[in-house]
């Protein structure tokens, strides 16, 4: 059986040979030309003179391409057509497009990008979240309020109440490989686009508008990203247009790659957030009643914010029943780039924010942390509301049954809560970790030291999977299988890294009985297979491989009919494994099986389709089953932090986590390990910096730091809970993209237990944690400010 | 080969990927931050790992470059440590792996093990490290292949070879180019002037190369000075400065990656002048002295009174930096470099302290600091309040205003002033706590 299975990526060893080709590697026709953006230097305004004379006058120069020169469309939106490829006649961001040039070499265009001379009459901009709030810079018409229970009221009956606010800042995707797109153009005006895109449809669909042809005229190939972590889910719009849009224009290929510092003041990031919080709890901790505001810099245009800010909402109860909850969630337009989707999409943020709440309390009742979240958990799957650890006992304990579709408690959504297992996951992590063991040590270990302290968090992980747009919660496949057996995979889905079409591969490869060998993935294509779903939402594996699944079971079902026929046996006899196929009391190999369907005229070709059952969402009301399922799991940092200059340092991180049946464990944990690491560099190192004037300080990566090799915690154990789907997915596997990004939480929260360590007031620890906040946070903590 | 017809400035990573077709050398940052352009360059003096993306094609006179494609055998099998990747999932998404390779390949011919240090400028925003990690260590048991032993006869061969103009081979000829024409720009490693090419997009007009300058290159050190050629790298001063001064050699293994040491040069992170250059505060702490030179012309000034203002150095047209040296010292220095990030990173403040006490008594202080001034500078008001006091925290207090009078630092996206000032303090305390063999640094706590 292939599933299950640690294979090496797909493409493992051409990445070690440099062999695997990414979107500036691919061999280009003659005549190549190169593309560059000039950029907007003023963060609000009227452009009232650009003067371009010099740019057309610079050497290797072809066109030079303002708004006026695009033939049909001017917009790169993913949603609401409100961001023009170049900009028509208002500036909205420092970095944003206003012209392009076409050139015959890279740097001949950045070049000449540079020499354009662009006049502005400045408009007031609005760079920060009190600013936008003062000015009503919002999308959507107001304020979304998700809620249940009565929370008002509930916090003013409990016996203690308490307040606080958390800055929390963005955070660059640093791809390794910055954007880029390649665009060839066809006979009879067709066009075929090369892009580092986790979207290649909308890709499609981007091109198809700003050409004015229908989508069948634009054909987009996406082998492998360099990184995605869902900055190229509609980042690689405005590249693959104006790739094309030249192309076009000039007959000739255009290729376009950002250079680094473009890329970073160009691209959207992470959503900001400053989420205040007012929360009624009693002496053991336990949350009566919670109200959160979510504040969140959205940039300058829409994109994809409102899912954002919803899902930061959706996962503002963590892994915690919250009976009376009100979350009020602003989506603030400024002046920036426009924030996008990053690996978590918001939840990371809504999830940060109740954990700080935990914290919070179990600072204020001296409880322990750890105590104080096993007594707010929702109550264990299987044991629905009211069971044993259950902080309320509102609603009668439904009877026992053999069905995980029991009720639940409910989520501030609506959406039962039937998969519930962070008990289990966290007495398990507790007793691996030793973590009573070490906060002894490490008491001691403080009262001993007065310059470096040590603080240990554990925190849990409750994810919601699927998308919350549900009509994306689809896909398709296309299967071949050759005459000599070999299998050949293509789906809709993108790889950037994270496996996917070698897990892919193997559920291909399980279904046919065929070893992983015989199967290989083909590189993502609109002409394959249509309509598909970015790769986003850690969806990828759910998606495409139930339908690559469905796919190889249409084919093994023609090839067991006929095989049996063929053999005089029942259709049942025939039996898939092991790289062959046994009909009856015959074996023969999968490639002699293909050769004789072949042969007897049978369609070794499928197509296939998966629709995620069961969910409903009406984001407006904020009511409905948005997931399909949660994925779970915990995470246990230690950190040392010396209290002169705010430095630290991560000795060690038990991560326990679930990704159900795992279809390949060494992916996963690679998933695993990497989202953790990138997790708590969103809240450590990594700061995104902007001054007054609304430019990016923190523009390349010798300003903006993610971890290096040794800021991985020294001592770094992971372990999968290998336990079934209760949900019927893919060989009962669960999603692992994100998840994990949000265990990079416990860095967080260790920090704060050793700044704890240094007096009595609450640190209040704003994100990212740079030397300087922790500093900031240690005098607070002294009553030193 | 020979190159003809090359702009002097055209990158190493840009030939290989224009006009070789090598694409397996990745850009990724373009500034040598990020190391997936990392290839393996050898010459008599070993094998380095180094950025090809600010390396300009005449630093290469002399030497071999093995690039990905090059590291597995000509049968197609894989080095070690490719092997190693593969087995151990250390890559995800592949874009770096090209550069963590070449960087592998290196430690794994060197010798080397400390492998956070060796890949500490290549970044993965993939796999949180730990699987490369695994396969560096997994790799370690298997002899480095006779294709990557193999080159160095090759390289000695080659490095007889006439140079053009761009690379004068000796100081005085350094000298007399520079008499000729003051306007040439001197390029030593190349790891900041590179960002004027790659960034900027500047035309930097005629310039020459200092690494053909062989005296350039030397170290000596006799009974009371260490002097140091102005192209000696920063890895090589590292390697040097450990047995005198072990703390200044822990700063230098922090001030940039094993690209950027294998690069950069002492005498390029003097004259360049910038503020937040990490060696001079530990050599003014030391008492270094500079010497300049002008066609035959030398003088000799006190390191810290080579910074004038911000951008601007005693630097004559036609003069440059020839040598540092540092006077033979006991070891009191301690060197604090603060930053977001342990390595390759810009310090928000570097602090260099030099306290010598006598009985209990502050009898000398050079304290001196980068990122807290627009130039390297001294603490006079607060050596000058500490001289002559009990070592302690009363003196330490005492001194305590004395900072601000020594500096008004900026807020920048690295830190703000208060910050600074704050941690430039507290680094007195921390130096103080450190004599009385307290624990206070968090890089040196065991899990």
């Amino acid at each position: 059986m292939s599933v299950s299975t640690s294979l090496p990526h797909d493409s493992a060893v051409a990445h070690v040979t440099g062999d695997a080709r990414y979107i500036d590697d691919i061999p280009t026709p003659q005549g190549c030309l190169h593309l560059a953006f000039g950029l907007s230097e003023c963060s609000h305004g009227d452009i009232t003179a650009m003067e371009l004379a010099a740019v057309r006058a610079a050497e290797g120069v072809v066109a030079v391409l303002t708004a006026e020169d695009l033939p049909f469309t001017n917009d790169v939106s993913p949603s609401v057509h409100d961001e023009p490829l170049l900009a028509t006649g208002k500036v909205h961001y420092v970095g944003q497009p206003l012209f392009l040039v076409v050139a015959t070499t890279h740097l001949g265009a950045r070049k000449a990008a540079r020499l354009g001379q662009v006049s502005y009459e400045p408009l007031p901009a609005i760079l920060s979240i009190d600013e936008a709030l003062a000015a009503n810079s919002r999308f959507e018409e107001g304020p979304r309020i998700y809620a249940q229970g009565d929370a008002a009221a509930a916090i003013k009956a409990a016996p203690h109440v308490l307040e606080g606010t958390i800055e929390m800042g963005g955070q660059e995707h640093f791809y390794l490989e910055s954007q880029a797109a390649l665009a060839m153009p066809q006979e009879g005006g067709e066009m075929v686009v090369h892009s580092s895109s986790q979207h290649p449809t909308e890709i499609q669909h981007k091109v198809a508008e700003a050409l004015g042809l229908p989508m069948h005229g634009v054909r987009v190939e996406v082998r492998r990203m360099g990184g995605g972590f869902g900055g190229k889910e509609s980042q690689g719009n405005a590249l693959a247009v104006a790739c094309a849009v030249a192309a076009r224009q000039t007959g000739r290929a255009c290729k376009m790659r950002y250079d680094r510092d473009d890329d970073m003041v160009i691209t959207g990031k992470r959503h900001d957030f400053r989420i205040s919080y007012r929360v009624g709890h009693d002496d053991a901790g336990r949350i009566q009643g919670i109200e959160f505001w979510q504040y969140t810099r959205c940039g300058w245009a829409q994109d994809l914010s409102l899912a954002v800010a919803d899902r930061a909402m959706l996962h503002a109860d963590n892994a915690y029943f919250l009976q009376d909850v009100r979350i009020e969630s602003h989506r603030l337009r400024t002046n920036m780039q426009s924030a996008t989707a990053f690996r978590g999409f918001g939840g990371p943020q809504g999830l940060l924010g109740i954990e700080r709440v935990l914290d919070h309390i179990a600072h204020a009742t001296g409880q322990d942390p750890t105590d104080v979240r096993k007594r707010n958990y929702y109550a264990p799957m299987g044991r629905g509301a009211g069971g044993l650890s259950a902080p309320h006992a509102a609603t009668p304990r439904p009877p026992e049954g053999i069905s995980t579709k029991m009720k639940g408690q409910i989520t501030p959504y609506g959406q039962e809560v039937t998969d519930f297992i962070l008990h289990e996951m966290t007495s398990s992590l507790v007793n691996t970790c030793n973590l009573a063991g070490r906060r002894a040590k490490i008491a001691e270990w403080n009262a001993a030291n007065p310059i470096l302290k040590r603080g240990i968090a554990l925190t849990p992980v409750k994810f919601g999977i699927s998308f919350t747009l549900t009509h994306l919660n689809q896909a398709g496949a296309l299967v071949h299988v050759y005459q000599d057996g070999s299998v050949a995979v293509n789906h809709g889905g993108t790889e950037m890294g994270q496996g996917l079409y070698r897990k892919v591969g193997q559920v291909a490869a399980a279904c046919l009985g065929v070893s992983s060998d015989a199967v290989r993935l083909t590189a993502t294509d609109t002409s394959k297979v249509p309509n598909t779903s970015a790769t986003a939402a850690s969806s990828g594996t759910d998606l495409n491989g139930m339908a690559v699944d469905a796919a190889c079971r249409t084919i093994r079902v023609r090839m067991a009919e006929h095989l049996a026929r063929a053999y005089g046996v029942t259709p049942a006899l025939v039996l898939f494994a092991n790289g062959s196929v046994r009909i009856g009391d015959t074996r023969i190999p999968f490639a002699e099986a293909a050769k004789q369907c072949y042969e007897a005229r049978v369609s070794l070709s499928a197509t296939g389709f998966y629709k995620t059952p069961d969910i409903s969402w009406d984001r407006i009301k904020g009511d409905g089953r948005p997931f399909f399922y949660f994925a779970y799991g915990a995470a246990c940092s230690e950190v040392v932090v010396d209290t002169l200059t705010g430095e630290y340092r991560i000795l060690r991180t038990d991560i326990l986590h679930d990704a159900g049946r795992s279809l390949n464990p060494a992916i996963d944990l690679g998933q695993i390990e990497g989202g953790f690491v990138q997790g708590a560099g969103w809240l450590t190192t990594e700061e995104l910096v902007w001054d007054d004037k609304g430019r990016l300080r923190t523009h390349a990566p010798s300003t903006y730091k993610i971890p290096a090799a040794s800021d991985r915690p020294e001592v770094f154990n992971v372990a999968l809970w290998d336990a079934d789907n209760p949900e019927r997915t893919i060989h009962r596997s669960k999603a692992v993209g994100e998840p994990p990004f949000n265990l990079g939480v416990s860095v967080f929260l260790a920090l704060s237990d050793a700044i704890a360590a240094c007096g009595s007031a609450y640190p209040a620890l704003d994100a990212p944690a740079t030397p300087e906040r922790v500093l900031a946070a240690i005098m607070r903590v002294r009553g030193d400010v | 080969m020979d190159l003809a017809e090359v702009s002097p400035t055209t990158t190493l990573l840009d030939w290989l990927r224009l006009e070789r077709g090598l694409c397996g050398t990745k850009e990724g940052c373009n500034e040598g931050d990020c190391g997936a352009c990392t290839v393996m360059v050898q010459d008599t003096a070993g094998l380095r790992a180094m950025n090809a993306c600010i390396l300009f094609l005449p630093q290469l006179h002399g030497k071999a470059v093995r690039t990905v494609e090059g590291i597995r055998a000509d049968d197609g099998g894989l080095h070690p440590v490719q092997q190693a990747m593969v087995d151990h999932h250390g890559s995800q998404c592949g874009f770096c792996t090209p550069g963590f390779i070449a960087s592998m390949a290196t430690a794994h011919a060197n010798g080397a093990t400390d492998f956070n240090d060796r890949l500490a400028g290549n970044l993965c925003r993939c796999t949180g490290y730990a699987p490369i990690i695994r396969a560096a260590e997994a790799a370690v048991k298997t002899p480095a292949p006779t294709w990557i032993t193999g080159d160095l006869a090759a390289v000695t061969a080659a490095a007889s070879d006439e140079a053009a103009p761009a690379l004068p081979g000796s100081s005085d000829a350094l000298a007399a180019l520079l008499e000729k024409d003051p306007d040439t720009r001197i390029i030593a490693g190349g790891t900041d002037v590179g960002l004027w090419v790659t960034k900027q997009l500047r035309d930097l007009g005629p310039v020459a190369f200092l690494h053909r300058c062989e005296d350039l290159r030397q170290i000596e050190v006799t009974d009371d000075t260490i002097r140091i050629g102005a192209a000696v790298t920063i890895e090589e001063l590292r390697a040097v400065i450990f047995a005198h001064h072990p703390d200044f050699a822990e700063m230098l293994r922090r001030f940039g990656s094993a690209q950027v040491r294998a690069a950069a040069t002492v005498g390029g992170n003097i004259a360049n002048g910038s503020p937040i250059g990490d060696s001079p505060p530990a050599l003014i702490a030391l008492n270094a002295k500079l010497h300049l030179r002008k066609g035959d012309k030398r003088r000799t000034i006190p390191l810290e009174k080579f910074f004038l203002d911000y951008g601007k150095q005693d630097r004559e047209p036609g003069e440059f930096v020839e040598a540092i040296s540092i006077p033979r010292q006991p070891d009191r220095l301690a060197v604090y470099k603060i930053s977001k990030r342990f390595d390759q990173d810009i310090s928000a403040l570097c602090g260099a302290f030099n306290i010598t006490v006598e009985d209990a008594k502050v009898t000398d202080a050079r304290i001196a600091f980068g990122g807290m001034a627009g130039t390297p500078k001294r603490a006079h008001h607060v050596e000058a309040a500490l001289i002559g006091e009990t070592w302690g925290a009363e003196a330490i207090a005492q001194a305590w205003t004395a900072w601000e009078k020594d500096f008004a630092p900026l807020s920048d996206m690295r830190a703000s002033a208060n910050y600074r000032l704050e941690v430039a303090r507290n680094l007195l305390t921390r130096y103080y706590l450190e004599d009385l063999g307290a624990r206070t640094r968090v890089l040196e706590v065991q899990p």
